[in-house]
């Protein structure tokens, strides 16, 4: 060998390629839709197209007389056998929860909802079958506007009394965190500034790319499962617990994944559907949804009414924060439905020093799709909300946004800090971050190019956005979810098998669904116990080969799930000591771990631990006492959460004659803490700011007055394109957390969490100067250039109905619903 | 049923099909090609782009029996002599998947795009991809990856 070996010496660090690739880019894939079994039949829903009906009768006749088909069944044919779908997080103790069946026998509560299954040889008599069967449904009044369920008047549940599912609150002056916030806001009233703003965060739908889908075979003593999930250990805790099938009987196997975004972290009707029949018909099953039924059935996210009154002295120091956030559940409380908007407790504080803080949260039940954790849950509301206020603040006062963020946050030298919201921060610098972003973005030559426009009267305006994020990820440490009455715990576990070849398997509890786990933790491994990355094999998502794990959410894989990996590492090098020793003829006490080799210290005598495993493995000459594996477990429980943060910065060109708005630039700088792998990091990154700034521009889960869900499909629920976006700048500033042992923070959620707000805050810094201090969510052309007509800045201009007459209302073709897309009383 | 003679990744397939199959669920469900994937209902979300007769389509667009006499490649066979293709190794290279479930349909698409115009501006790119979409990767990398094989498919042409 004549090459230099110039590969830095540390696996932790580099760009590696992936090692999940191979298999993606040829076609070598197993979804879930994939697999086919001897003697599979195939499902198909019948659905609800009301939202909130008595179900008066199902004639299935036609459809068990249709070309293939082998049974249908009813919510009353299945109700001994279908389990429940469990809410995991009962946010208090009175929390409202109607009972959520897979498919409910007499009443549905949202369009969508499942009220029989047709069971087939392919799944294309099984559709046409689900077409014969007729329901009677008597329609009942529904409830969609989460302000008037408040109202209690219209029920989604009539048998619950009430549209309130839960109020959770907190209070800094209550738990000791900080001052009495309505005495800041009085104060400030007479001698500060009160700023007083209502956010709409809209529904979203997540969008995963491959459609859900669930294959069980009832066949074998275990019954096998394969579901697209996220969450494969906690959907076999789910069947245990409420569909009388002992945990020891069922394996739960997620294959490849195509993505989730928290969207599969749901134990759905289907999946409890598919099971209960596969086990009635003894024959393995098959329910592979559309994607139309995706958007109606598959949770949807966000959803909330934010109130927030700010308290500032009048040069902008914060002196206090009180929210009020009305959370729409949909129809039913879903596993961490309830929870996921109190995550923002902890939140929209953000880097800010408020002296004063109150959290109020009261969730609401519609009849709409249920509601929970989308990528980044309950963060990027809260992220959303404060900061953009802290640029109506900045308006306020007259000062630029950086300034006032500048006057306000944690400075870097206070870390570790605790916040009003009773958190505390390990590490972060959120000065170097804000430097880094304003240099790469240039920011003082597009305000200059701003000022320039503006004056000139430029019909394109230019609008600068700051966000200024932090997040709490790593979920979670297990005392403080049982404290907030979470139904498990936050650990995550990981196995090292040393094989006799010099190989290693390394089996993970969390479980990836386009995250790259197999290719950071084989980097991991690599460098903690000196393995060639490519002789790790990383093993994942069937509780047969591993059998513990709490999943894949919340930026936790590597943040826990990680850490578990580094300790099983240490306990294989633990292990192979003592053998080690014994076969260098040396005290223990003399051995030294590095790069793979144990050495004797002082001397060039050492063996290395894949020649351990192999002297393990044949047990031949090993010490008294000492038993022959030195394969190792860990688990690990977090001490806290991480706390991500970063500075994102975009430029808007705005166009003040047609409301159309197109980005010009966008510049982040995270500190995620250590980087394990900086290629898969950059791809975290650039996807969470397309599902961010798609919040902010884009997309919009809208309904119709009957609670028929309109954009129900891809050709309405707009998704960014290749075409839509642009290429970023993402880098990074380093500060390592001090609670895990590789200093990591969590990269899952960063970009959507700090995007939406930088987002909005350009398109309203574009325009703020005629007048316009708030454009709502999705902002679409028609509603920023509404703003803009609003803003009274063209009252010469010609109203709509003049401008575009081929839409009077006399002419052909009208659509009537189309002036109530805004979607802003929903 | 009707009988259709389908050349798919190189092997003649002959199968009897209702006439309102769809491509993709022939290649999926009777040939065995699971490599091409299904992501939405309304032909917007391009998964199931596969190449008919060398020309991008997408496969839930096409009827089984309209492939009739034609040749299909799938995503799994387009390497050949297990060569991955230039757009399968430049994913790989400029890390533009993460899921992968769009990926097949992404890369089918991107070859073609390459096939029609050798030499793309960044936007006719992502004009091009349009009617592919992706949730994980923010398209940053795809459009990366077909620009890198752009540049070094000119910058061999240059050279010869």
């Amino acid at each position: 060998m004549t090459a230099v070996d110039d590969r830095p010496t540390t696996e932790v660090g580099r760009d590696r390629r992936r090692k999940e690739d191979q298999r993606l880019i040829t076609g070598r894939t197993r979804w879930t839709d994939n697999i086919q079994l001897p003697g599979m039949l195939h499902l198909a829903m019948v659905r609800s197209p009301f939202a909130h009906a008595k179900i008066l009768s199902i004639g299935t006749d036609e459809a068990k007389a249709s070309t293939g088909v082998v049974a249908v069944y009813t919510g009353a044919d299945l109700a001994d056998s279908q389990g429940v779908n469990i809410n995991a997080w009962p946010i208090t103790p009175d929390q409202v929860t109607p009972t959520h069946l897979p498919v409910p026998a007499d009443r549905v509560a949202h369009s969508g909802e499942i009220v029989a299954v047709v069971v087939a040889r392919t799944a294309a008599q099984a559709r046409d079958a689900a077409e014969l069967v007729d329901v009677d449904y008597e329609e009942l009044p529904a409830v969609l506007d989460m302000k008037e369920a408040l109202k209690d008047e219209v029920l989604a549940h009539p048998d619950s009394g009430t549209n309130k599912s839960a109020f959770w609150k907190l209070d800094s002056k209550e738990q000791g965190s900080g001052g009495d916030v309505d005495e800041a806001i009085a104060k400030a009233r007479q001698d500060g500034i009160v700023i007083e703003r209502e956010y709409r965060q809209q529904r979203l739908v997540p969008a995963f790319m491959e459609p859900r889908s669930t294959v069980v075979d009832p066949t074998g003593e275990q019954i096998s499962i394969w579901s697209a999930t996220q969450v494969p250990h906690i959907l076999r805790f789910a069947i245990a617990a409420t569909m009388g099938i002992p945990e020891s009987k069922v394996r739960v196997i997620a294959p490849d994944v195509g993505g989730g975004f928290g969207g599969k972290l749901q134990t759905t009707p289907e999946e409890f559907a598919t099971i209960a029949v596969a086990r009635k018909l003894g024959k393995p099953c098959k329910y592979t949804e559309t994607r139309s039924e995706t958007m109606v059935s598959a949770h949807h996210g966000r959803d909330q009414w934010q109130k927030l009154t700010l308290s500032a002295e009048k040069d902008g120091t914060v002196t206090g924060l009180k929210v009020e956030l009305l959370a729409d559940l949909g129809a039913y409380v879903a596993i961490v439905g309830g929870g996921v908007p109190v995550l923002g407790a902890w939140m929209f504080n953000s880097i800010y020093k408020f002296p004063a803080y109150q959290f109020n949260c009261q969730t609401i039940l519609t009849n709409k799709t249920w509601v929970d954790a989308y990528r980044g849950a309950g963060r990027p509301e809260a992220t959303y909300a404060i900061e953009r206020i802290m640029d109506e603040l900045a308006a306020e006062v007259g000062v630029d946004p950086i300034a006032i963020r500048e006057k306000n946050w944690i400075t870097h030298d206070e870390f570790p800090f605790t916040t009003v919201a009773g958190m505390t921060y390990d590490s972060g610098n959120y000065e170097a971050a804000t430097e880094k972003a304003l240099e790469l973005f240039g920011y003082e030559e597009l305000r200059a190019e701003q000022k320039q426009r503006r004056e000139s009267g430029d019909p394109v305006q230019l609008g600068l956005g700051v966000s200024t994020f932090t997040e709490m990820c790593g979920l979670a440490p297990s005392r403080v979810l049982g404290s907030l009455s979470y139904g498990a715990g936050g650990w995550e576990s990981a196995s090292i098998r040393m094989l006799a070849t010099g190989t290693v398997e390394v089996v993970s509890g969390a479980t990836p669904h386009g995250q790259g786990h197999e290719t950071a933790w084989s980097q991991i491994v690599a460098d903690r116990l000196g393995i060639p990355f490519e002789n790790i094999e990383v093993l994942h998502g069937d509780t047969q080969t591993a059998p513990k794990g709490l999943d894949t959410y919340g930026s936790r894989s590597l943040v826990v799930g990680g850490e578990a990996i580094v300790r099983a590492a240490d306990k294989v090098i633990e292990k192979a000591k003592p053998i080690a020793a014994h076969l260098l003829e040396a005290s223990v006490d003399d051995l030294e771990f590095s790069a793979g080799q144990f050495t004797v210290k002082g001397t060039d005598k050492g063996i290395g631990l894949t020649d351990i495993a192999l002297a393990t493995f044949a047990a031949h000459n090993l010490p008294d006492g000492v038993e022959p594996s030195i394969d190792a477990d860990a688990t690990y429980d977090p001490v806290n959460f991480s706390f991500p943060h970063g500075t994102h910065l975009c430029a808007m060109e705005v166009d003040t004659e047609t409301g159309a708005t197109s980005m010009r630039k966008y510049v982040c700088v995270d500190d995620i803490g250590t980087i394990i792998n900086p290629l898969i990091v950059e791809g975290q990154v650039h996807g969470g700011l397309v599902q961010g700034i798609a919040q902010a521009l884009w997309e919009g889960a809208e309904y119709d007055e009957q609670g028929t869900l309109v954009s129900g499909s891809f050709v309405d629920y707009t998704l960014p394109t290749a075409a839509d976006t642009i290429n970023f700048v993402s880098e990074h500033t380093v500060s390592p957390s001090t609670t895990n042992t590789l200093g990591t923070k969590g990269v899952g959620e960063a970009g959507t969490i700090a995007s939406t707000p930088a987002v909005v805050n350009a398109i309203v810094d574009a325009v703020r100067h005629l007048g316009i201090d708030d454009i709502q969510m999705p902002c679409t052309p028609e509603r920023v250039w509404k703003a803009i007509q609003s803003a009274g800045s063209h009252q010469a201009a010609a109203p709509v109905a003049d401008a575009q007459p081929h839409f009077g209302d006399d002419a052909p073709n009208q659509d009537p619903a189309a002036g109530s897309t805004d979607g802003a009383a929903q | 049923m009707t009988r259709i003679t389908v050349t798919v990744d190189g092997v003649s397939c002959t199968d009897e099909v209702e006439p309102r199959m769809l491509l993709v669920h022939y290649l999926r469900e009777v040939v065995g090609k699971v490599g091409t994937v299904v992501g939405c209902d309304t032909s917007n979300c391009g998964a199931c782009t596969v190449h008919l007769d060398g020309r991008s389509v997408k496969s839930c667009n096409v009827l089984a029996v309209q492939a009739d006499g034609h040749e299909v490649t799938t995503i799994e066979g387009l390497a050949t002599n297990g060569e991955l293709h230039p757009m399968q190794a430049a994913f790989h290279e400029n890390h533009a998947l993460q899921c992968g479930y769009c990926t097949p349909g992404m890369i089918m698409q991107a070859v073609d795009l390459l096939k029609e115009n050798p030499n793309p501006s960044e936007e006719e790119i992502r004009v091009g991809l349009e009617g592919n979409l992706c949730r994980c990767t923010g398209y940053h990398n795809i459009v990366k990856a077909v620009a890198a094989v752009a540049a070094s498919s000119s910058s061999e042409r240059s050279s010869v």
